[in-house]
Parts: C-alpha cells; structure tokens; sequence
C-alpha cells in the first residue's frame, strides 16, 4: 500500500483543520465580514511557511521522497477563468461555509448536508466539464 | 491531554496546514483538494458524457486515499477530539447573526439553520447546500483551484493566477456574506 501514507496525511490534515475551528460555517462568515482576525491567521500564516517551502523546493534544498526535484504544477492562466471561476466558488463557500477539502471532512460531523455539498459539487464539476471548451479563458 | 481538548490557535494550525503541503510535495505530488471532484466525476462514468472527464482515475488514486484520509480524519475529530464545539466569535458577529435569526450563534461549529436535520430536508434549505455545492465545483474547476490548491500552494509558490483567484474567492465571498445570507434568512 504506497498511497497508506495519503491517508495518513488526510487523517492529519483533517484534525488540523477540526481543531483550530477551520471548517465552522462561522469561521468564514467571521471571515468574509472582517470581524475576526482568526482565519486570516491560518492561511496568512500557512502561506508564508509555504513559500519559505516553496524556496527550500526552488533551489532544490528539499527533494521529494525518490530524490527528485519539487516542481509545483504551474496553474492555468486567464483573467476571466480565474476571477469569476473564483467569484463563483467564493458563494458557495461564503453560503455554505465550505471548501473543497472541508466538504470531506464534515462528513463526519454533518453527514446529510455533506452529502448534498458533495453531490452539488459533482454536478457543478461535471457542468463545468460539459461547457468547459465553451468558456472563455 | 489540554491540548487534545482545547481548539487549535491559529498559529498552531497555519504552520501544520503548511507542513501537510511540504509532506504532500515531499511524497511526490502536488497539494490540492478540488481536483478530486473530478476524478469522482470519472468514477461515476461522466467520461460517456464529456471528454474532458477521459481520464484514467487510477493515476489519482494517492488524492483518493488523501480524501478517504479526510472522511476519517473527521469522524475521528467529531467523535473524540472536539468534545465542546464552542466558538469564541466576535461579539459583533454573534449580534449580526442573531439579528438575522440564528440561534445558539457560536455554540456549535455548524448552525442548524443551515445544517440542522429538519432545515436540510426542506426544500429551501436542500437547494441551499446543493446550490452552493454547484458552485463550488463549477467554480474549483473553472479557476482550476480552491483554497488549498491556489490560496495556500499557488499564492505562496508566487503564482498571479492564484493571487486573482483568491481575489474572486473574496469577491463571492463578500457578496455570499454580506447580500445573500441577509436575503436568504
């Protein structure tokens, strides 16, 4: 089982964001209204450890597990794709108070609405699929 | 045992969500949670459909594992790990919120007028979490990320897609909050 150590990171990743609150519904309200400084911090400060990560990546200080260099995946580019792409899926996170991994991880507290979430976003994912060469970039 | 108990501060959790990604990255391939509903797309056969779900699932079975790792992960926190779900909120929000009509504002991670048994099961509060999880995944795919994948591995990897998605991330955001929510309770 070579992916066993996926899901361990998945376990851990998911306590981690139980833990410090960061799948609340009321954390994000908190946080897209301003009124807490809370998650700002989370992702403020995973980002920031991140790039010190992303350096040691760059001038190949860390390798991955086989020995080869780290390259993050480049993202697609578009001024169109990315803000309203992001706009769309900033309501949903703002309404439901969920992103992609915290969809997975609510499951085990909330697991109807999980559900829902997740079958909503499977049609979202196979609409976007169905129209994607259609939209522009 | 206090710390298994109490809520993680933010300096806590920000550094482990950052050492997730350095593990993620260090096990060969690249931190993200969103491309996973389209592998789930392929699984359910929607490749008969669209070509742009022929894809061979199999070569994303470590992000399969890392999702299975994430159902776990939660129902361990649920059940053992978050015996008080309390929430130290801002006295402001907890007013706002009770001005719109929720109750126990804070006392649990999720309110029930959104995630309570009877509301998901009406027809306005099921097509308010479907709704929202349709735009979730039109829009994770559409500006090719979410949160893990651009705000944390795309902004800190320097990358201007990123910074612009994160930018419509807080534009939907501010709209959800600030106009929907007031009109939808």
């Amino acid at each position: 089982m070579k992916n066993i150590k996926f899901l361990l990171l998945g376990i851990f990743f998911a306590i981690v964001l139980s833990k410090s609150q960061a799948i609340s519904w009321y954390r994000f309200y908190e946080m897209f209204t301003f009124q807490s400084f809370h998650m700002f911090g989370i992702i403020g400060s995973a980002v920031i450890i991140s790039m010190i990560f992303m350096q040691l990546f760059k001038s190949g200080k860390i390798k991955d597990i086989k020995g080869n260099r780290i390259y993050p995946k480049e993202k697609k580019k578009g001024l169109f794709r990315t803000i309203i792409g992001g706009t769309f899926f900033g309501l949903g996170w703002g309404v439901s108070g969920a992103c992609a991994a915290p969809i997975f991880v609510i499951f085990g507290f909330k697991a109807i609405p999980a559900i829902i979430l997740l079958v909503g976003a499977l049609l979202g994912t196979f609409m976007y699929g169905v129209v994607s060469k259609k939209l522009p970039n | 045992m206090d710390f298994i108990q109490q809520p993680w501060a933010w300096f806590i959790s920000g550094p482990l969500i950052a050492l997730s990604l350095l593990l993620y990255f260090y096990f060969g391939k690249n931190f993200g949670a969103s491309t996973n509903f389209e592998t789930l797309c392929t699984m359910a056969g929607a490749g008969k459909v669209s070509d742009y779900f022929k894809k061979d699932w199999k070569e994303r079975d470590f992000a399969l594992m890392f999702v299975v790792g994430l159902l776990i992960g939660g129902i361990i926190s649920a059940k053992f790990l978050i015996p008080e779900q309390t929430i130290d909120l801002n006295p402001t929000t907890v007013q706002e919120l009770a001005d719109l009509g929720f109750s126990n504002v804070g006392k649990q991670y999720f309110p029930d007028e959104i995630f309570g048994e009877e509301v998901v099961f009406s027809l306005k509060g099921f097509f308010i979490l479907l709704i929202s999880g349709v735009c979730i995944g039109f829009g994770t795919r559409y500006a090719g990320g979410c949160t893990s994948g651009h705000a944390i591995t795309g902004l800190s990897s320097l990358q201007l897609p990123s910074l612009l998605a994160v930018i419509g991330f807080f534009i939907g955001g501010i709209i959800a909050t600030w106009f929907i929510i007031p009109i939808l309770f």
